[in-house]
C-alpha cells in the first residue's frame, strides 16, 4: 500500500510541515504555483507506522546473513558512522576556506595515502562517487595518456568474458571497441586468445583479479607483460579487492590504474542505491591525468590541488570532494583496522569462503570450479539439479528467504549455467555460516521430496512469489489519485 | 533439444532461413531463448538499414538479461516482425516461428560460412563446460 492511500484530506504531519514564515519568502508572484502540490496528507503517527513497517520488511545486513556474491556485504561498524556524524564534519561547508577545514582535509589526505599504500599505486584521487564512475575515470585517463603521446592508433580495449558488464560498457562509453577474450576450463583467462588479441591497436586490458569466477588469475604477471609489451595499459577492476587486501598489491601485479569500491572493501554502507565511492589509484605515468580535487600536504598545511596544479587533469567528475561522508567512514574504518587488521580482512574473507565451499560440497552441491581454491567467493551450479528436477537457482534463492537468509547472487557470472555466486565476507562467524549450510542442506532435501513447494517459494515472506515477467512487460509505477 | 535441419545457424545463436525469393529470415534459437528466459522487450533494426556481418542490430531483453542480436550475414533490412514489440513472449513460445527481421543478402556466399544443424549442435556441446 502506498503512503498516498493512507491519506485523508486535512491531516498533517506536524514534525515535517514547513514553518509558516518559510512559505513565501521573496519568490515573485508569477512564479508561485496556483494549485497545491500532490502530497500525501497523512498524520504524523500514521507516517511513522508506515515507514517503520516498510523498514521491517527489509532484508538487510543489519538483520540477516547476506552472502550476495560480488557485492561484499560486510558489516558496517557503528563506530565509523558515529565518528563521521560528528557535528564538526556535518556542519562543514564544502566551500569553506582551507584554513578552517584542516581536520577534514587531513582525513582525506591520510585516506589517499593509506589507499596508495595498500594498492601499491603512485597516487590516488578520491572524488569518484560509484564503481562505474571509477571505471569511467580510469579508462578516460588511459585515453588521455595515449592521446598525449600522439598515439591515435589505439582503438581497442580487451575485456575477458568473465568481466562485470560495466567493463565493456565503460570501454564503449570512452569510445573504444571492445575485444572480448574467453576463459579456459579452469576459470583463467585464455592466454593464447590474449596473445592473439593484443597488438598496435590495444589501448588497454580491463581485468578483475580475483575474477568474477571466484579464482585468482595465476598468470597475471605474464598477462601484464604481454599487454605492456604491446604498448597497452592495465586496468584493475577493484570489485574483488576484498580477497587480496593487505596480501597482494595491484601495483605489484603490474596494473597502471585501479578503482576500489569503498562501499564493498572498505565497509561503507551499501545497497539501497548508495551512496558509493570508488577512489582511483594510478601508476606514475597516469599521475598527471588524475581527476581533481586532490588533497596535498605542503609545509605543514593541507590544501586542494586544482586544475592550476594539474593542467593535464581529465577534470572534475563530482561536486567538491565527491561523497565526503562516505570517504570519512572509509577513513575511520581503515584507521580502526590498522595495517595488521587489513591483513585479517582478506585472510578471514577467503577462509570463510573456502570453509563454506567445502561444507556445501559435502552437503551435495556441485562447485563450478572444483579444482580451484576459492578467493573470497565461489560458484555453485544447479545445472544438474535443474535438468533432473526442474528446480532452478532462482527457486533455491527464493526458498532461502523463507529460512532467514538473503539469497546469493543468481545467474551471474553468465558463463556458468544456473549459478549461485556466494560471498560470505569476513565479518560472519562460523556459527552463522554453519546455520546457512544447514538451510542449504534442508533445501536440497526439499528439492528431492517436494520440488513444487520449492518452486513456489517464498512462502513466509510478506509477499509471495512475484510475477517479474508481468511486472517488466506491464511496467506501471505511476500512482494517480 | 530440437534444432531444425532446414535452417542455418551462427555461433552467436541466431538462425537463418533462406527463402524462395533469395531473401533471408532471421531469429534466435531455442537454446538462446531458453538461456535468456522470459522475454520482456525486443528492439528491432530500422527497415532500410544496411548491416555488416556480425554487426549488433537488435536487442532481446528478458527478466534475467539484455542481449545483443548479431547479423549472421550482411544485407539490407527489408522487414521487421513488429508484432514482437507487443508480444515478445512469442520468442519463448515458438523461437523458430517468431522471426526478428528479414534481409536482402549482399553476399550470398556468406551463407556457406554458417553452421548447419549438426555443426550448431556441436558448437552448443563445446560451449557447455
Amino acid at each position: 500500500m502506498l503512503i498516498f492511500e493512507h491519506a485523508r484530506k486535512g491531516r498533517l504531519n506536524y514534525s515535517q510541515a514547513p514553518a509558516k514564515r518559510a512559505v513565501k519568502r521573496n519568490i515573485p508572484e508569477n512564479l508561485l504555483r496556483k494549485s497545491a502540490p500532490l502530497l500525501p496528507e497523512v498524520s504524523e503517527m500514521d507516517t511513522v507506522r508506515y515507514y517503520t513497517r516498510l523498514s521491517q520488511k527489509n532484508f538487510s545486513i543489519d538483520t540477516e546473513f547476506y552472502p550476495l556474491g560480488s557485492c561484499t556485504m560486510k558489516y558496517n561498524p557503528r563506530a565509523c558512522n558515529a565518528l563521521a556524524m560528528l557535528p564538526q564534519f556535518l556542519a562543514r561547508h564544502p566551500l569553506a576556506p582551507e584554513d578552517t577545514g584542516q581536520g577534514f582535509l587531513a582525513c582525506m589526505y591520510e585516506l589517499q595515502e593509506i589507499l596508495k599504500d595498500v594498492t601499491g599505486m603512485e597516487a590516488v584521487s578520491l572524488t569518484s562517487m560509484a564503481g562505474a564512475q571509477g571505471e569511467l575515470i580510469g579508462v578516460t585517463m588511459i585515453r588521455a595518456y595515449h592521446e598525449a603521446r600522439g598515439d591515435a592508433e589505439r582503438t581497442e580495449i580487451i575485456v575477458p568474458d568473465a568481466a562485470h558488464g560495466t567493463n565493456p560498457a565503460t570501454a564503449v562509453m570512452c569510445g573504444y571497441k571492445v575485444v572480448e577474450i574467453p576463459t579456459d576450463k579452469e576459470g583463467d583467462v585464455d592466454m593464447a586468445a590474449l596473445k592473439a588479441a593484443v597488438g598496435p591497436k590495444t589501448a588497454g586490458l580491463m581485468l578483475t583479479n580475483p575474477s568474477t569466477l571466484g579464482v585468482f588469475e595465476k598468470k597475471v604477471s605474464e598477462m601484464s607483460r604481454i599487454v605492456h609489451e604491446a604498448g597497452g595499459l592495465l586496468y584493475y577492476d577493484g570489485a574483488n579487492l576484498n580477497a587480496v587486501l593487505g596480501k597482494v598489491k595491484p601495483g605489484d601485479m603490474g596494473f597502471d590504474v585501479i578503482h576500489m569500491n569503498l562501499h564493498k572493501t572498505f565497509s561503507t554502507p551499501h545497497g539501497g542505491g548508495g551512496p558509493g565511492a570508488a577512489p582511483v589509484g594510478v601508476a606514475k605515468r597516469l599521475l598527471p591525468y588524475l581527476p581533481v580535487p586532490i588533497v596535498a600536504y605542503e609545509n605543514g598545511v593541507y590544501r586542494w590541488l586544482t586544475e592550476k596544479d594539474r593542467p593535464q587533469t581529465i577534470g572534475r567528475l563530482s561536486a567538491h570532494m565527491g561523497n565526503a561522508g562516505v570517504l570519512l567512514r572509509a577513513y575511520i574504518y581503515v584507521r580502526l583496522l590498522g595495517s595488521e587488521g587489513m591483513h585479517r580482512i582478506s585472510e578471514f574473507a577467503t577462509l570463510n569462503a573456502n570453509y563454506l565451499m567445502a561444507e556445501l560440497r559435502k552437503a551435495g552441491f556441485e562447485i563450478a570450479y572444483p579444482t580451484r581454491r576459492a578467493s573470497h567467493e565461489f560458484i555453485v551450479t544447479m545445472k544438474e539439479i535443474k535438468e533432473r528436477t526442474g528446480v532452478t537457482a532462482m527457486n533455491l534463492a527464493k526458498r532461502l528467504l523463507d529460512k532467514g537468509f538473503h539469497a546469493p547472487t543468481t545467474y551471474f557470472p553468465i558463463l556458468v549455467p544456473e549459478c549461485l555466486l556466494i560471498e560470505p565476507a569476513e565479518t560472519e562467524s562460523k556459527e552463522t555460516i554453519d546455520s546457512f549450510v544447514v538451510a542449504m542442506e534442508e533445501i536440497l532435501a526439499e528439492i528431492e521430496t517436494q520440488p513444487d513447494m520449492v518452486k513456489s517459494a517464498p512462502h513466509q515472506m510478506p509477499l509471495r512469489k512475484l510475477d517479474d515477467v508481468k511486472a517488466a512487460r506491464e511496467l506501471d509505477i505511476v500512482w494517480k489519485p | 533439444m530440437s534444432i531444425p535441419a532446414e535452417l542455418k545457424y551462427a555461433k552467436s545463436h541466431e538462425w537463418v532461413k533462406l527463402e524462395a525469393d533469395g531473401t533471408v529470415t532471421i531469429g534466435i534459437t531455442q537454446h538462446a531463448q531458453e538461456l535468456l528466459g522470459d522475454m520482456v522487450f525486443v528492439e528491432l533494426p530500422q527497415v532500410g538499414r544496411n548491416l555488416a556481418q556480425r554487426e549488433e542490430c537488435a536487442v532481446v531483453e528478458s527478466v534475467k538479461a539484455a542481449s545483443d542480436v548479431y547479423a549472421p550475414v550482411s544485407g539490407e533490412v527489408i522487414e521487421v516482425n513488429s508484432e514482437l514489440e507487443s508480444a515478445p513472449e512469442k520468442i519463448n513460445q515458438e523461437p523458430y516461428a517468431a522471426w526478428l527481421f528479414k534481409l536482402k543478402l549482399s553476399d550470398p556466399a556468406e551463407l556457406d560460412g554458417l553452421l548447419d544443424a549438426n555443426g550448431y549442435q556441436q558448437a552448443l556441446e563445446s560451449e557447455a563446460h
